[in-house]
């Protein structure tokens, strides 16, 4: 199955964002290898050029290495990962919030419905 | 540069119409590189010019350092807008065909992709749906293991779940010293697996650039740029 990709923005910072949240949800584990680039190109159907250039970007960010002789790696650097979790997760709530302003509701009002859902959840 | 492509101010005129004016290009290895443009823009005319099927009016092009001809022929895998094939030939036929005219050609990795897309070897080409018949000819051509790859149109007739394999195979098929030129319209359906694009408009270069540096600058896809840029 081809990765899901938007119309408008530059591809391989989508990849690079995909496999950022396949590092940080753990189906690829501090230390573990990631397949090589054209495996990787061929499952996103994206080109391998674009693949390389999301790899090599994950690279300057210290989440993935290489090791000469035998692949890419995922950092073993796990306090990185949760750093980039906390980023991300940021960065989601932020995105929510502002489409609940859209909505008419403030951050305390978002938070009291949350907190309401959770508590019908509960029962 | 390792330019595998160049163009020098290719100018072609059918009587008093102009088809290709002042094209310039370089085009280097190891790109996938999507030739975009409305009918009648002087896609298919570029391509024969590259492929020696056409002489431009003036102006040169140069594939490798060298001008068109039997040296040229030799790394260029060509699918053509229509078949040259012959309709009586059998699939085991054509591989033959293909195996004795091309030193390139790889047999086992053209039976392999016929056996994934269930093609029997003893169908003949007349028996074949559109779609089957451009399946075959697009196993032949990527089997080569040529160092420029022309695809005109090479996945108009087929359905869309032959498509993603026939993308799949030019993906698997990629490597760095060949160069993959395609022209189509259906944009959408390649756009993730073009380096570059090329937009042509009444036979001149529109513009040329990457698909990454036209998302990032334009904020939209290649496929919603084309239908801005050719609006009818």
């Amino acid at each position: 199955m081809a990765w899901t990709l938007n119309a408008d923005r530059p591809i391989y910072t989508q990849l690079v964002e995909k496999i950022q949240k396949d590092i940080v949800s753990g189906i690829y584990k501090a230390g573990d290898k990631i397949p090589p680039v054209r495996e990787l190109a061929t499952e996103a159907a994206v080109n391998p050029n674009t693949m390389q250039k999301a790899l090599v970007e994950l690279e300057r960010m210290g989440l993935l290495y290489t090791q000469r002789t035998s692949g890419r790696f995922v950092t073993e650097d796990g306090e990185m990962i949760n750093k980039l979790k906390n980023e991300m997760a940021s960065e989601q709530i932020k995105i929510f919030l502002e489409n609940m302003k859209q909505l008419g509701y403030d951050t305390e009002e978002t938070i009291s419905i949350i907190k309401e859902l959770d508590k019908e959840e509960e029962e | 540069m390792s330019c595998l492509i160049e163009t020098r101010g290719l100018n072609k005129k059918f009587k008093n119409k102009m088809a290709l004016g002042d094209v310039n290009l370089q085009l280097e290895r190891g790109r996938i590189i999507g030739l975009l443009g409305p009918n009648g823009s002087g896609k298919s005319t570029l391509i024969k010019i590259i492929n020696g099927l056409m002489v431009p009016t003036s102006g040169e092009v140069l594939i490798n350092g060298q001008k068109p001809g039997v040296e040229t022929k030799k790394i260029i895998s060509y699918l053509p807008e229509r078949t040259y094939l012959n309709e009586w030939m059998r699939v085991r036929e054509l591989l033959d065909y293909f195996c004795d005219f091309y030193e390139d050609f790889r047999r086992d990795r053209a039976e392999v992709m016929l056996k994934n897309l269930n093609i029997s070897m003893d169908d003949k080409l007349k028996t074949m749906s559109k779609g089957t018949k451009e399946k075959v000819q697009l196993i032949l051509v990527m089997s080569r293991e040529a160092q420029l790859y022309i695809l005109d149109e090479p996945i108009g007739g087929v359905d869309p779940a032959a498509r993603d394999y026939i993308l799949k195979t030019i993906i698997g098929n990629y490597n760095e010293n060949a160069t993959v030129l395609l022209s189509t319209h259906l944009i959408s359906d390649i756009e993730n697996i073009l380096d570059e694009v090329i937009f042509l408009q009444y036979g001149q270069i529109r513009f040329h650039a990457s698909v990454d540096d036209i998302r990032m600058k334009e904020g939209k896809s290649i496929d919603q740029l084309f239908r801005e840029v050719y609006r009818c």
